[in-house]
């Protein structure tokens, strides 16, 4: 393929992306919204435009299995998946980080059922969030392309060998049309050679894979499993840097966004990004000295990059998507308190939860939630969470 | 008994890709049985393993048992796990990656993660046509765990979770058929087998790894912790199951069913002989086992049956 720009569904990219990175073995389940990509990508193998195995398995389960042998044998392995798929493979997802397998998978962020919900919030990323794996979120269609090679990348680091979710706001953003810029196959082999794992299961060099920790060795191997998600930091931005390096495309673990006068921010994580920061501009224009801060990189937490661009800001209004039941506040607010906590010129934080279940927030919420919260903030009103837009 | 390829000890291949050192019970037929697959498999093997008896005996970090690549995942995957290293080499093989070169793909797993808790994902694999081995170790109950019972527990065993008691006669339901199952998946080769019949156990590994596409082997392992017998009884009681019919040993090769070993009148023994001596079954009378001896013949005849068919 060549340099070529086009208006194309996300999901379409996607697998678009996944063939043009060689990828030698695709294993999923279909689940809503994830289908388009998997569907594109079959059809991709089907017609031979791209030399994989695509295995139609099971379940989720036997998805997420499937790629681990795939992975353990050093083929280039991608899966795809959302909510309940999720959640049926998030035994086997753990256990994918743990033995440090490199694979790519496109999570498209979706509900958690009771009720059953096909649509979009990050009620499932949520659930693993301490699985180990590098958690990236995009906001639009190019985000998405480009980081599907960006995570490849990163997990095949030498340096990492972890494996990546791209997080991607179901339908939101599966299925929108977007103008989408295609870079040609020979940038994409250069930024990503073919891969050539380590110790990878062979007959030529046998090796255990998974094996049994007795006490005296599981705080060690827990404490290596911390050490190789906590390294991996650097990786990620370089391997974001050199991407930015030949596509003039750039990202960073945390972004801002009309930020350095800002007195307080609005913070997003997902498509949200680019709602708030149009409600920003609309502020902006009336005299509010208002910014957005998103985090890009959820895993490994960006703990210095997200100090630096808010620590000296006021307030901070937190829009988290889920719910930890029982907890403080969504889980990305909660974070933050901590990483912020006795900090000098570190910001108040009020929370709001919105948009569960694919509920809209529009630009006219994000107003209401950024004035809202800013009088919250100036009023001390800052523990827990709001529901935003509960009815009755 | 039908003619082996390999009919004395002396000529058994030598190698050894299952180390000694390893912790299982003393007289565990099941890891003699995965010393003799490895034997029969070769050095080109990739095995994906559940969790159960034989992972936690062979892999306590930073040790291992295994001279050939292992891996290990969960519990209930290593079918699913296997197809995936088949997969991936296989499209690494075509895409010129990796040298050409074949290789034996062997999931393994214990009744409970073959016939319970990885049921549907060994049907998956078997069902995609994978170039794969599974092979289980049947011995009759979750041992790893202390002898619960599992749909692979015969009818009348007392297991930990299937108590013989005043009002209960232990387990309660019929040996799940894993071989038929495996059969009705319409796979090139299915084959049942045991340790205590070493030779017969050779041929039909090395038949399932010449099989193109999936193969399923299922080994009767002797467990003498879980089945409450001596450990120097391990290798008799599993003449005692084969040559009682308790465990037929027999092999479908694209459906054509072929008994391989038929005790002749002076080996056949009633099913109360394998019985009487292990304490899962000390609790039956005369009436269950003669319930179970009527059960047994049944399925061997029909067994018999199918392969006079063919």
């Amino acid at each position: 393929m060549g340099k070529v720009r086009k208006g194309v569904e996300v999901s379409i990219a996607i697998a678009d992306a996944v063939a043009q990175a060689d990828v030698d073995v695709i294993a999923a389940y279909p689940i809503t919204p994830q289908t388009h990509i998997v569907e594109h990508l079959s059809e991709i193998v089907a017609d031979g435009e791209l030399d994989a195995e695509y295995v139609p398995v099971d379940s989720e389960h036997s998805a997420m299995s499937v790629c681990c042998g795939s992975a353990a044998v050093g083929a280039r392995t991608f899966t795809s998946t959302s909510s309940q798929g999720l959640a049926l493979m998030s035994e086997i997802f753990f256990i994918a980080a743990a033995m440090r397998l490199p694979m790519v998978m496109a999570l498209a962020n979706r509900s958690l059922s009771s009720p059953l919900s096909i649509w979009n919030d990050h009620s499932d990323v949520m659930m693993v969030r301490d699985a180990g794996w590098i958690c990236i979120f995009v906001e639009n269609g190019q985000e998405t392309y480009d980081n599907i090679f960006c995570a490849f990348r990163m997990s095949e680091d030498p340096e990492v060998m972890l494996p990546v979710a791209v997080n991607l706001d179901g339908f939101i953003l599966t299925h929108m049309i977007e103008p989408v810029e295609y870079e040609d196959d020979d940038l994409i082999r250069r930024y990503l050679p073919e891969f050539k794992m380590k110790n990878a299961l062979h007959p030529d060099h046998p090796v255990s894979m998974g094996c049994f920790g007795m006490p005296e060795i599981y705080t060690e191997a827990q404490m290596n499993r911390e050490m190789g998600v906590r390294n991996s930091y650097p990786h990620i931005v370089k391997a974001w840097e050199e991407w930015g390096r030949l596509t003039g495309r750039h990202y960073r673990p945390v972004e801002t966004y009309r930020t350095d006068d800002a007195e307080y921010c609005i913070v997003t994580m997902g498509s949200y990004g680019e709602t708030a920061m149009e409600v920003v501009d609309a502020l902006r224009a009336e005299g509010e000295k208002v910014g957005v801060v998103k985090i890009r990189l959820w895993r490994p937490f960006p703990l210095d990059e997200f100090r630096a661009a808010v620590l000296g800001k006021k307030h901070l209004i937190v829009v988290d998507r889920a719910i930890t039941f029982g907890g403080q506040g969504g889980p990305v607010a909660t974070e933050l308190r901590s990483a912020l906590y006795k900090r000098d010129g570190a910001p108040t934080i009020v929370n709001y939860v919105a948009g569960l279940a694919g509920r809209d927030v529009s630009r006219k919420d994000f107003r209401s939630i950024i004035t809202e919260g800013r009088k919250k903030a100036e009023a001390g009103d800052t523990e827990g969470f709001t529901l935003y837009g509960l009815r009755g | 008994m039908a003619k082996t390829s390999v009919s004395s000890p002396k000529n058994v291949e030598r190698a050894e890709y299952f180390a000694p050192g390893h912790r299982a019970c003393q007289g565990c037929a099941e890891v003699l049985a995965v010393r003799l697959v490895l034997k029969a498999l070769g050095k080109d093997t990739i095995v994906a393993m559940a969790t159960g008896c034989m992972e936690i005996i062979s892999s306590p970090l930073p040790l291992t048992s295994w001279r050939i690549p292992w891996i290990h995942n969960a519990f209930e995957n290593p079918a699913a796990v296997i197809s995936g290293c088949e997969a991936g080499m296989k499209a690494m093989m075509r895409k010129g990656k990796m040298p050409a070169k074949k290789i034996n793909f062997v999931g393994m797993g214990g009744d409970g993660a073959t016939a319970d808790i990885g049921f549907g994902s060994l049907s998956g694999a078997l069902e995609r046509g994978h170039d794969m081995i599974y092979v289980c170790y049947d011995n009759e109950a979750y041992m790893n765990t202390g002898i619960q019972r599992s749909s692979s527990t015969p009818y009348g065993a007392s297991t930990t979770t299937s108590p013989a008691g005043k009002k209960s006669i232990g387990q309660r339901t019929q040996k799940k058929n894993m071989v038929e199952i495996a059969v009705a998946h319409g796979i090139p080769y299915v084959a049942t087998a045991c340790p205590s019949f070493p030779f017969d156990l050779l041929d039909k590994i090395k038949k399932a790894s010449e099989t193109p596409g999936p193969a399923y082997v299922h080994i009767l392992s002797v467990c003498p912790t879980g089945w409450r017998i001596q450990p120097s009884d391990a290798i008799r009681y599993g003449r005692l199951a084969v040559n009682s019919c308790s465990f037929p040993l027999y092999e479908v090769v694209n459906g054509k069913y072929r008994v391989t070993y038929k005790p002749s009148d002076k080996k056949l023994i009633p099913v109360s002989e394998y019985l009487s001596g292990q304490g899962r079954f000390r609790h039956l009378t005369d009436k269950d086992i003669e319930q179970i001896q009527a059960a047994t013949t049944r399925q061997y005849e029909r067994l018999l049956k199918l392969s006079e068919e063919e």
